[in-house]
């Protein structure tokens, strides 16, 4: 047994990492070892921790004193007071914002207290390059249980009746799903996990897979041993190395523990996982394009029927999940599906995992369960806005979800009632928007974002989501009329119902959940050419004010295109004509002198 | 590693690998506390608190915390620790050599019984 004292988990997810997480490390071991301590000190480098506005962080146990935002200075000093000499450092501990220090954050801070953990129950806890940790919090028991106590029918009927829904955003009942795949005719099944994470902002499934990589694979082989299948494939994209790096350790382990490979715990089930590595185009989060590009063919998605369930890899009876939906599978298998459905709502039981982002104070990666109301999600874990401005709507789905205004947000989130306010679960991206942001920009923002990744395979989706585009463009620069507003959701409604794949038909859904909530400020645009947010440059003229302006010159020197003109000490102006409306004088100005005006 | 083949091999992994993630849990039926000022650690405070990790590792003992601290102001009798279990008053002890760590913790810890020949004072200061 490792003799050990303290034990520091560092959080080495990706957020944390790209703040500068391995030099704080390198510090930390450095230091360590320079005075003895690195046979007594023990660093573990774990999954995200979830709170990346705070990063890097990390935990020193026994004691479970949490430091944030470090620095390889402030991992010197750590070593030297708290390592050494058991006093706290008050100035890396987190800090509410009534002031009030909390040193043990992770069981304290609302951010964390609030959380309910299933799908990342591991993750920013375990050391993910090191299959005994997760063996010790129940890892690999659930497989075991599987293959020595049920009968793959009822591991199916374990999952159906947990009601386990497909977290990648549809909804889908995973036992069901199972149970097809079972029942369908075939010598060859598949599994396949989709990690092919594409959605602006959410990354749930990178976290678990590089924060808990053994979870997905129990699962992957829980799954094929229900269905039948000896083979599984993971489908992750190359835009997440570390993912890619930490699931191969995981691989090689399970294969050398005799969890993955021919007969799996002495039994006659035999399964093993391939990493199959995408490149990243967004469409490939869809099945049947998935499906295709393991088969080495081009990434884009085919009528369905038939359902992967019937005809998925190589023609084979498929079944294909998310990875946060795999993450939850070994735990109702050792708890039971009555345990999972005491969380969360009877139609959504269970947890869901949120990346929050935008204008929200905590942005970062929460799990809370199904159910709880948007204002508390936004609100108490959260924190509520950043910029000190109201929070005005959030984004939820991604490009493929839609707006829910504030006055929405003691909704509960689950599948139905989100679908109800034109939105989606999808993935669990929520990107917070304040009055600054224009509702328009907001949408024509995400329709860039389909258009780019729209395959071209069939029309309404290649070429109709590019005309609402031209229209959201015409609109914002100040030439729409109200007959666009109406073509705009004519539009958007038939490439709803005639595009091939889930990609087209919710690529309108931005627009049209914001002209359902914010027509206003369509109207706005088309009927006063006015952008309310004043966000839509061609909207927006820059003024100075001749009674705070003391000429002082500064924004005429930050100016790129000479556009500001006066004499020392006089007043200053800004010819509109020249004006690109980057907003450097804004920020230069120490006088509040400028402003933008949307006539 | 030979492959897992039943429930006891998994459970024996388990087992093992449990004692190190129990470091990770904040509740704990007490702690020592080892005195690492400058004085400490000249007095031999490093090798005090290798002893007590290990006798504690060696009696399986995995729910005492061991913490580092400051100087306590007993330079004189250093090395010292403090034993501070649930329920009971705090505990001092002096001239804590690693053969006297051991002592401790199969005295104290393991037979709840005070090492009085070491002790330097008790309760709270």
């Amino acid at each position: 047994m490792p003799l050990t004292t303290s034990t520091i988990l560092i959080c080495a997810g990706g957020a944390c990492i790209s703040s500068g997480e391995t030099s704080v490390k390198e510090a930390l071991q450095r230091e360590i070892k320079k005075y003895g301590l690195d046979e007594v000190v023990r660093i573990v480098e774990t999954g995200c921790m979830g709170a990346c506005s705070l990063g890097p962080i990390m935990v020193i146990y026994p004691e479970g004193v949490f430091y944030q935002k470090l620095t390889p200075q402030a991992a010197v000093k750590i070593v030297q007071e708290h390592l050494l000499k058991g006093r706290i450092v008050q100035e890396h501990l987190y800090k509410m914002p009534t002031g009030e220090v909390i040193p043990e954050a992770m069981d304290k801070l609302p951010f964390f207290a609030k959380q309910v953990k299933i799908a990342t129950r591991n993750v920013g806890y375990i050391d993910p390059g090191n299959i005994e940790e997760y063996i010790a919090r129940d890892g690999y028991f659930a497989l075991t249980k599987a293959l020595r106590e049920m009968t793959p029918d009822q591991v199916v009927e374990e999952i159906k009746r947990s009601g386990l829904r497909g977290r990648g955003g549809a909804g889908f009942p995973t036992g069901l799903k199972w149970e097809l795949t079972r029942k369908a005719k075939g010598d060859r099944k598949y599994v396949v996990c989709n990690a092919d994470e594409g959605d602006p902002g959410a990354f749930m499934d990178r976290s678990v897979l590089e924060g808990d990589p053994h979870t997905v694979l129990e699962a992957m082989a829980i799954a094929g041993y229900a269905i039948g299948a000896q083979q599984g494939y993971i489908y992750v994209r190359a835009e997440y190395p570390l993912a890619i790096e930490r699931l191969e350790t995981a691989i090689a382990q399970a294969k050398e523990y005799g969890f993955l490979g021919q007969n799996i715990l002495d039994s006659d089930f035999s399964f093993d996982i391939e990493i199959r590595i995408g490149a990243g185009a967004f469409v490939c989060g869809e099945e049947t394009a998935l499906i295709a590009s393991i088969e080495g063919k081009r990434g884009q998605p085919r009528v369905k029927p038939p359902y992967p369930a019937q005809s998925g890899v190589w023609g084979c009876p498929t079944v294909i999940n998310n990875v946060e939906t795999f993450a939850c599978v070994p735990p109702i298998i050792i708890k039971g599906a009555e345990w999972f459905r005491s969380i969360g709502t009877p139609n959504s039981p269970g947890t869901k995992v949120f990346a929050l982002a935008g204008k929200i104070t905590n942005t970062g990666l929460v799990e809370v369960p199904m159910g709880i109301t948007l204002r508390e999600l936004l609100y108490e874990i959260g924190g509520g806005s950043s910029t000190g401005k109201k929070i005005k709507a959030v984004q939820t789905g991604g490009p493929s979800g839609g707006c829910i205004p504030a006055e929405y947000f003691e909704t509960p989130v689950d599948y139905e009632s989100l679908q109800k306010l034109g939105a989606i679960m999808g993935s669990g991206g929520m990107i917070v928007m304040d009055e600054d942001d224009c509702m328009v920009d907001v949408a024509k923002f995400f329709l860039e974002f389909t258009v780019d990744e729209s395959c071209g395979k069939c029309t309404p989706c290649r070429e109709g989501t590019r005309q609402m585009l031209k229209i959201l463009d015409k609109i914002t620069s100040g030439e729409g009329t109200e007959e666009d507003l109406e073509e705009l959701e004519r539009l958007g409604n038939i490439i709803k119902d005639t595009s091939l794949c889930g990609l087209g038909q919710t690529a309108p859904n931005p627009v049209l959940s914001t002209l359902r909530y914010y027509r206003h400020e369509y109207e706005a645009h088309v009927k006063e050419k006015r952008c309310p947010a004043l966000r839509c440059k061609a909207l927006v003229r820059y003024v100075i004010d001749s009674s705070k302006c003391v000429g002082c010159t500064a924004c005429a020197r930050v100016c790129p295109v000479n556009a500001i003109s006066g004499e020392l000490r006089k007043v200053h102006s800004i010819d509109n004509d020249v004006c690109i409306r980057c907003g450097s004088c804004i920020e230069v100005c120490r006088f509040g002198a400028i402003s933008k005006v949307s006539p | 590693m030979s492959k897992v083949k039943s429930i006891e091999d998994l459970m024996k992994i388990k087992e093992k690998a449990l004692k190190e993630l129990q470091l990770r849990d904040t509740g704990k039926r007490g702690k020592i506390t080892v005195a690492m000022g400058t004085c400490g650690i000249a007095a031999g405070a490093k090798e005090t608190l290798k002893a007590v990790v290990e006798a504690l590792a060696e009696n399986n003992i995995n729910d005492i915390a061991v913490v580092q601290s400051g100087c306590m102001g007993l330079c004189e009798v250093e090395p010292t620790i403090e034993v501070r279990l649930e329920g009971q008053e705090p505990v001092v002890y002096g001239h804590v050599t690693p053969e006297n760590a051991k002592r401790i913790v199969k005295l104290h810890i393991l037979g709840n019984q005070i090492v009085s020949d070491l002790l330097v004072r008790k309760g709270e200061m």
